[in-house]
């Protein structure tokens, strides 16, 4: 059987769509962290999947800046979470909901 | 052939993708995510990306990884999660709104208006040779994208300055002596 670039696509779509009840529903912050990156990955899946079909590598090139958005977002998130776990105990976001340190 | 690597692959990092949200301690969710990084990495390698396949492994599977387990570790939260709904219909109303995000995904790419071709059902064109090696991605990435190549250097230092600082212990006399921290963060911003 041929693989289609649908196939790709609609891979695609699940995990995104995966990543995104995660978001919704998780309520320790670090899962949500993983589930945004798996959005990400999903959308880079596309990219190359259309990169392929409309034979075009500037869809991979634009991987490259998707890569280097989710490694910038990482180090400060990760960093936020820290600071934030010196101040309180819990890791789950209904813990940050006053707007103050 | 071709078929069999996909649905390997897919079957993988859908699992992983599950694995992520559905397991209930964090460092299992860490290593779901390994999977379906690697899934995808597999993919890439299936559609010519081999440079991409490179990378994905490097900076996805390998450091973005390591510092979630690094922050798990150091925070020590790889206890469970309670499971009571503190906001009401909070889960029905999540997946709700993502199989919805997966229709209307699925219907944006099947539609002529969204992608701006006749279809996008068709087969995969053989790429041409060399399609998506180092040289071509590197040419498209220093001639095409050199400028926004050039401000991912300004974001990834931002992006550091901004770690460094935020991670940072900022109330004086945490540690150290309290005349000794003021001219030290002034150095650091």
């Amino acid at each position: 059987m041929r693989i289609t670039g649908a196939y790709y696509l609609v891979l695609a779509a699940l995990v995104f769509g995966i990543g995104a009840v995660g978001l919704l529903v998780r309520r320790n912050v670090l899962v949500m962290f993983m589930c945004v990156e798996l959005m990400l990955n999903a959308v880079t899946l596309t990219f190359v999947a259309f990169s392929r079909m409309l034979d075009d590598v500037g869809g991979q090139a634009i991987v490259f800046f998707v890569l280097v958005v989710a490694a910038a977002e990482v180090a400060v998130g990760l960093a936020i979470i820290v600071a934030i776990f010196r101040r309180r105990e819990g890791a789950t976001a209904d813990d940050v909901h006053l707007l103050k340190g | 052939m071709e078929a069999f690597v996909f649905f390997a692959a897919a079957a993988i990092l859908l699992g992983g993708a599950l694995g992520v949200v559905l397991a209930r301690n964090t460092v299992h969710s860490a290593l779901f995510l390994v999977g379906a990084l690697i899934a995808v990495a597999v993919l890439f390698v299936q559609q010519q990306a081999h440079l991409l396949a490179a990378v994905q492994v490097i900076v996805y599977a390998g450091a973005v990884v390591v510092l979630f387990l690094f922050v798990i570790m150091l925070l020590g939260v790889d206890d469970y999660e309670s499971l009571e709904e503190t906001i009401p219909f909070q889960r029905p109303a999540g997946i709700v709104l993502g199989v919805a995000a997966v229709v209307a995904v699925i219907a944006l790419a099947g539609n002529t208006w969204a992608t701006g071709r006749p279809s996008v059902r068709g087969s995969l064109t053989g790429p041409a040779s060399g399609f998506g090696n180092v040289e071509a991605v590197g040419r498209e990435l220093f001639t095409t994208f050199l400028w926004p190549f050039e401000l991912t250097a300004v974001l990834l230092v931002l992006a550091v300055v901004g770690g460094v600082v935020l991670a940072r212990r900022s109330h004086p006399g945490a540690g150290d002596a309290p005349d000794a921290s003021a001219p030290r963060s002034e150095g650091a911003e």
